[in-house]
């Protein structure tokens, strides 16, 4: 009984921690809309800067600086980035706040330099209190306390203190608050300071559990998520309550089944959201209605079509005019472009947010591993069921995601993403896990530098062809519809949700064919095509191309690839792409096509 | 107009830093190594490493070169990725016209581009990864690794847990293939030396990411003798802070793989464990001549102490250097022939790369830790060769698949 009770308040510390961070990245969104995903970094900041403030002031003056310091960041970063994107589509909020990411990492590399900063303890608080006679440290139940006074204080600030009710006016409705003499750009530099220092916060109380370290952003941001979203994006009791709940999972979960530690929190999310989509105690967001804002579709054109036959005769051509890098880095790109091609379609024609397609690209390349591997496929026949399997799995995924819209979808399938990467990691009797399946080479006719980059560019091109002709055609006009004006489409008989499950299946299979590809041209699988990063490459990719120009993902992946290539080359080349990135949501937000687009434009106009 | 300016200071860009980063002095023809690692991933590990190797080029450089060529080594970043490191070693291959590959960390990224050596049929020296497969189950023709294996290493500890009272184990190891490799090499040795040992718990966190608190009670209620651990970097200073408050370590034998290394002894300064039988590297304590030339070097060109990554990027430079003078070619079926039973004399010892499994005997050096001077040391320690630990000839080429 008393080893079960300590248990649990070692869960409910756990629980408070978390909380902080969940906390802000909550009343961030709640306010502003805005999905931080820099949030994570915000932790790591506060970190840090306990750490360098401790060594000269001490643990407690320390902890408070460090949280009014991460503030004034998030504070500038409000100013500097994030308040050019208030109303944004979600896609340039994920990604700018993420080039923000790459920037900070950088930062803290620079700053503190690569090894772990192990922070004191906490004076006064480094002894144990038995409680039926276990023992339970003291610093976990100051930190029990910290959470609780955190939720009581923000829920005070909201309900009782006029900021608080301005805040939650700004977030039902901004122009009536505007048209009553309130700025709100005061109210959002505000919440983003209080989101920011809770984060600075919550970092700072790690120093006695934890060692300060460059991961600790993107360690934290994955499980931030997964309790907004639990608890109700915006709902802070949702929260508290959504911490609550993964700590002690995780807390009791490893007493039956130590093993459950990469998944759980990923399952439950899935679970919570599958039942309540909207998470446990957050409200259905409805959309303002606003007036129908049609979005044309955009098509080649003419010069798009020239460019278009220019480049297929050029790209036959390559193998005979390049040497074998580059035929070998122009198959990489002709295959990231499909797997762009299919999220562009899933996000630009249908309006559906995909943060974790790594699922299905993932889901692609070890379909055809495992095809080789245990039952002896040839490549053919791997390369035709990878898309196959891929479009499965979009079948299941889809069947959860297409009754969520907006954010909320978007973290649906980050957890289907996050879940299939733990198999991967997990199941080494299939997968092998980390050591990944290797010897995937192509068969013996395709094998060579010119021979598969041709299959490549056969597959890849009709793929991404394919996916240009659904999505200009008839298919494509439904989708759209529902996109815009998802009531008038529904009142003419248009079945929305049956669209977007086949828009997400078309997506799927198209980045599991790019999966199939890329195993075979690798030579082996590893987990890492189903991590979050190369979800979030799609994304950067499509943004960089342009969300509705058909020439996006092609001119998206093959810059993305070049800056790549080329920046990886140099010291500190994170921080350069993240600005990179920062920049082109900012100001260039239909992406380079856009750019090109609007040049080609003026350039008309002056002539005329 | 603008954008033709902006697209003409992308190109302009493009072509000033697409010249790679390169070490090395321009006299003879150099002959080039094309060198792989994540160092945008985890700096911590790879940064020491980098320059270990760096000062070694420059000594063998200043030193003549190899028969009169200096040696130039283009060194790239894979940021973690596989796929992004198998393309490198495509581009330094085909582009750079590199005669051998070297580098890695992670293991799936070091399997990964061995599998692209063996298909390319190009030599690859893989510095630092640690998983047994690169070696044994999937090991080939032209893979061949310097650093002591998680088996070698496990194998190590389990010689010195034998020889204590303890019966019950419990074990703790991140939720990955190394640490799933590490648990069970340890289970093995330890069974086998002392068959009445028991394990009676087992707990996986995931990798960087541990419930330190929560872990600890759960290893606590399993009341074991004894813990092996196997979590390192910020997971370590997690389980050492939540395990000492809540006394899990109080009189129990705690046995822990790697954490004598610098890269993990030294974050945790005055609050090191004591007593902790470890693998690790002394480089404070180790007296012989060659390893004192070693340090004073390295400190005088880095202005920083050394690190195991230091020693292991300084030895594949050494190995390098050795195996091109030997083969005063640069043909790979020479170059791998010749890496089999190559010698190579290095701070830490003399090593060999076995023929049987192309496993250097780079051993590693098993001790206690201690706090001296307010900094986690290990003191009692000894140098295990590799040779030592390793399975015989015949059995090792066993496990290799036949190819």
């Amino acid at each position: 009984m008393g080893f079960y009770f300590a248990q649990f308040l070692t869960g409910l510390a756990s629980a408070s921690s978390l909380f902080l961070v969940a906390a802000g990245l909550s009343i961030i969104f709640g306010v502003t809309r805005i999905v931080n995903f820099a949030h994570g970094s915000l932790f790591m900041l506060g970190a840090f800067i306990a750490y360098s403030i401790s060594q000269h002031l001490g643990f407690w003056l320390a902890v408070p600086l460090a949280a009014l310091c991460v503030g004034g960041i998030g504070w500038l970063m409000e100013r500097t980035v994030l308040n050019r994107l208030y109303g944004a589509p979600e896609l340039f909020q994920l990604v700018a706040t993420f080039g923000l990411v790459l920037i900070v990492q950088d930062l803290a590399l620079w700053i503190w330099g690569p090894t772990d900063l192990l922070g004191p303890r906490a004076p006064g608080l480094t002894g144990v209190v038995r409680i039926f006679d276990q023992p339970v440290p003291e610093y976990d139940l100051f930190l029990i306390v910290v959470g609780l006074s955190v939720l009581a204080g923000i829920w005070w600030m909201f309900t009782r203190t006029r900021f608080g009710v301005l805040v939650r006016a700004a977030t039902e409705d901004r122009e009536m608050l505007q048209a009553l003499g309130v700025k709100p750009a005061r109210l959002f530099q505000a919440t983003f300071f209080i989101g920011a220092a809770l984060a600075g916060l919550g970092g700072a109380l790690e120093m006695p559990r934890q060692p300060a370290s460059l991961l600790m952003d993107l360690n934290i941001i994955a499980e931030a998520f997964v309790v907004v979203v639990i608890g109700g994006m915006g709902s802070i009791a949702g929260a508290f309550l959504a911490a609550l709940l993964i700590a002690e999972l995780n807390a009791f979960g490893i007493l039956v089944l130590p093993e459950i530690t990469l998944v759980a929190a990923f399952a439950a999310m899935a679970v919570v959201l599958a039942v309540r989509p909207y998470g446990l105690l957050g409200k259905p967001v409805t959309a303002a209605p606003h007036a129908v804002e049609i979005q044309p579709p955009q098509t080649l054109g003419t010069p798009g079509r020239i460019a278009g036959g220019i480049l297929i005769a050029v790209l036959l051509a390559l193998p005979l005019l390049a040497d074998d890098f580059i035929v070998v880095l122009s198959g990489d790109i002709m295959v990231l472009a499909l797997f762009a091609a299919g999220l562009q379609f899933m996000m630009g024609t249908g309006g559906l947010i995909s943060f974790g397609h790594a699922a299905f690209f993932g889901l692609g390349a070890y379909a055809a591993a495992l095809l080789v591997r245990d039952f002896g496929a040839a490549m053919v026949p791997a390369l035709l069921l990878a898309p196959i399997c891929a479009a499965l799995g979009a079948c299941v995924i889809g069947w959860f995601a297409v009754r969520l819209s907006g954010v909320y979808l978007a973290m649906l399938t980050l957890a289907a993403a996050q879940i299939l990467w733990s198999a991967g990691i997990q199941w080494q009797d299939v997968t092998g896990g980390d050591d990944g399946i290797l010897g995937i080479w192509p068969a013996a006719w395709a094998n060579g530098t010119t021979a598969y980059y041709y299959l490549t560019f056969a597959l890849s091109g009709s793929g991404i062809v394919a996916l240009m002709f659904i999505a200009q055609g008839r298919f494509g006009r439904l989708l759209r519809a529902g996109r815009d004006a998802p009531a008038r489409a529904s009142a003419l008989g248009i079945n929305i949700k049956a669209r977007n499950w086949a828009a997400i299946v078309i997506a799927g299979t198209a980045a599991g064919l790019a999966g199939g590809i890329f195993a075979f041209s690798k030579g082996s699988v590893f987990p890492d095509t189903l991590a979050i990063p190369r979800s979030v490459d799609a994304l950067v990719m499509v943004l960089l191309g342009g969300l509705h120009a058909p020439a996006g993902p092609i001119v998206g992946a093959t810059v993305f690839s070049l800056l790549e290539d080329v920046l990886s080359r140099l010291p500190y080349w994170r921080a350069m792409l993240g600005a990179a990135v920062v920049a082109i949501a900012l100001f260039a937000p239909g992406g380079i096509t856009g750019v090109f687009a609007a040049w080609l434009r003026r350039k008309r106009e002056h002539r005329a | 107009m603008k954008f033709a300016r902006l697209i003409a200071l992308a190109a302009v860009l493009f072509v000033s830093v697409g010249q790679t980063i390169t070490v090395g002095a321009a006299m003879a023809e150099p002959i080039r190594i094309g060198e792989i690692n994540s160092y945008t991933r985890l700096p911590a590990f790879t940064e020491p490493y980098k320059k270990g190797w760096q000062m070694a080029v420059e000594e063998i450089n200043a030193a003549g070169g190899i028969n009169g060529r200096p040696l130039e080594v283009i060194s790239r970043d894979d940021a973690g990725k596989p796929g992004n490191a198998v393309k490198i070693a495509g581009e330094l291959v085909q582009r750079d016209k590199v005669v051998m590959l070297t580098g890695t960390f992670f293991s799936h990224i070091g399997l990964a581009v061995s599998d692209f050596a063996k298909q390319n049929k190009v030599l690859f020296l893989a510095s630092e990864p640690l998983t047994d497969a690169l070696v044994w189950t999937k090991g080939n023709d032209y893979t061949f690794r310097l650093r002591p294996s998680t088996f070698m290493q496990a194998a190590m500890l389990a010689a010195e847990a034998a020889k204590t009272d303890a019966v019950k184990w419990a074990t703790v190891a991140p939720n990955y293939a190394y640490g799933k490799d590490a648990v069970a090499a340890f289970k093995q040795v330890l069974s086998k030396l002392k068959p009445s040992v028991q394990f009676v718990d087992e707990q996986w966190p995931a990798l960087f990411k541990i419930d330190a608190g929560v872990t600890v009670r759960a290893l606590e209620a399993a009341k074991p003798d004894a813990i092996y651990n196997v979590t390192f970097g910020p997971d370590l200073g997690a389980m050492v802070r939540e395990g000492t408050v809540r006394g899990l370590f109080d009189g129990r034998t705690v046995v822990s793989l790697l954490t004598g290394e610098p890269e993990y002894l030294e974050p945790l300064k005055g609050e090191a464990p004591k007593g902790w039988i470890v693998t690790g590297y002394p480089w404070y304590a180790i007296d012989t001549p060659a390893h004192n030339a070693f340090r004073k070097a390295y400190e005088a060109r880095w202005n920083e102490t050394l690190k195991m990554g230091s020693l292991v990027g300084y030895n594949t430079m050494l190995s390098v250097a050795a195996l091109l003078k030997k083969t005063g070619s640069t043909d790979t079926a020479k170059l791998v022939a010749a890496m089999k039973d190559l010698k190579v004399s290095t701070p830490g010892g003399d090593i060999m790369y076995r023929a049987a499994d192309h496993q250097a005997t780079m051993g590693s050096w098993v001790g206690r830790t201690d706090v001296v001077d307010g900094k986690g040391q290990m003191t009692g320690w000894r140098y295990v060769d590799g040779a030592e630990v390793l399975p015989s000839a015949a059995d090792a080429k066993a496990m290799r698949p036949a190819n």
